[in-house]
């Protein structure tokens, strides 16, 4: 399981870029996940709490986005997204290809959160 | 107690998340080019028969060239010590619960060695299909390893990593017709996930298609420039 070793990572970027924009709080990170980059959605939902812990961003939430397969069919001249990742074939016209353009990312998307309230007295 | 936020704002960031890999392989790749030396990175399931096919591997290159060979492994250091007879560089890179191998861990794992001095290098991942698809390391060339008797289907069951991967071999090719294994559907199973991809078939043990292999590595290494030794 390298989720783990993903969400560490996704951690301290999200840590870095709250810090530079100033974000006090991170109420949620939404992460884009290609179907085809070996990261299994319920393995880093799990692992991200992980390794949030004791961190500025603990408690924020993870929000999963997974994104399809998009191919470019050569034969087409067009692009296609493809229902299940494999086969690597065109919808249209059966063209086999290798011409990924969507469905690899373990991306960072973005956070939302603000400025902590100050209690009022 | 959950505190509140005053005006939520949204910040997009785009990034990707093994970026600090990524970066790092980067710098391998270009280090290991500046010192000629070509980098094969092997992953497959436990019992494939990887480091059985890199000592026979190792051994016949370093007739002529000199090798390394770096192996990562949860626990022991068997393979490192079965490689080592071939004459290589052998270096074990014990992980621990870790299933994969990452950039930083090749990085710390080069500092005993003089790049300069090494025409091949080896990189033996640790047995998974599904981790070490995501890490890059600054290889040339990721081959894959399937053997005949995990079934003919298998590559259909980790696409990701035989789409990450450059060239397949099926390892105890031998073995093939002992279990019905049904070669034009492998072939098939394998184009799934990467149309045309190269793919070798070898035994270690009965001496098959092991040079085609080998003479396919020094090729791709000459085409890349490194240091020639004829």
């Amino acid at each position: 399981m390298h989720e783990l070793s993903i969400a560490y990572n996704l951690v301290e970027i999200a840590v870095e870029t709250a810090e530079q924009n100033h974000l006090q709080k991170v109420d949620v990170l939404h992460v884009k996940i290609g179907v085809l980059s070996g990261v299994v959605k319920e393995a880093l939902e799990f692992s991200f709490d992980i390794a949030a812990q004791g961190t500025p961003i603990e408690g924020a939430k993870l929000v999963v986005h997974e994104v399809p397969l998009k191919i470019f069919c050569p034969n087409c001249q067009k692009m296609h997204v493809l229902k299940k990742p494999i086969p690597l074939v065109c919808p249209e016209c059966r063209q086999r290809t290798g011409e990924i353009v969507e469905g690899k990312e373990i991306e960072l998307y973005s956070l939302e959160g603000g400025d902590v309230l100050e209690p009022s007295d | 107690m959950s505190q509140a936020i005053k005006q939520p704002r949204i910040v997009k960031i785009r990034e990707n998340v093994l970026k600090k890999n990524d970066m790092l392989a980067r710098e391998l790749r270009k280090r290991f080019q500046e010192n000629g030396v070509y980098v094969v990175n092997l992953v497959s399931s436990p019992g494939s028969g990887k480091t059985t096919l890199l000592t026979e591997v190792l051994t016949r290159l370093s007739n002529k060239y000199k090798t390394a060979a770096l192996v990562g492994d949860l626990a022991t250091e068997n393979d490192a010590e079965r490689l080592e007879k071939s004459g290589a560089l052998v270096h074990q890179i014990t992980t621990g619960t870790v299933c994969h191998l990452e950039a930083q861990m090749i990085e710390a794992s080069l500092k005993q060695w003089n790049l300069a001095e090494i025409d091949f290098l080896f990189i033996e991942n640790v047995g998974n299909l599904v981790c070490p698809s995501s890490y890059d390391l600054g290889e040339n060339i990721r081959a894959v390893l399937f053997s005949t008797t995990e079934g003919e289907d298998k590559p259909e069951k980790y696409p990701t990593i035989v789409n990450s991967a450059d060239v397949a071999i099926i390892t105890k090719i031998d073995l093939a017709d002992a279990v019905e294994f049904d070669k034009e559907r492998f072939y098939e199973s394998i184009y799934k996930s990467r149309p045309e991809m190269k793919i070798f078939e070898v035994s270690a043990k009965k001496d098959e298609g092991i040079d085609e292999w080998i003479d396919f590595l020094i090729k791709e290494k000459n085409l890349l420039g490194g240091q020639s030794i004829n």
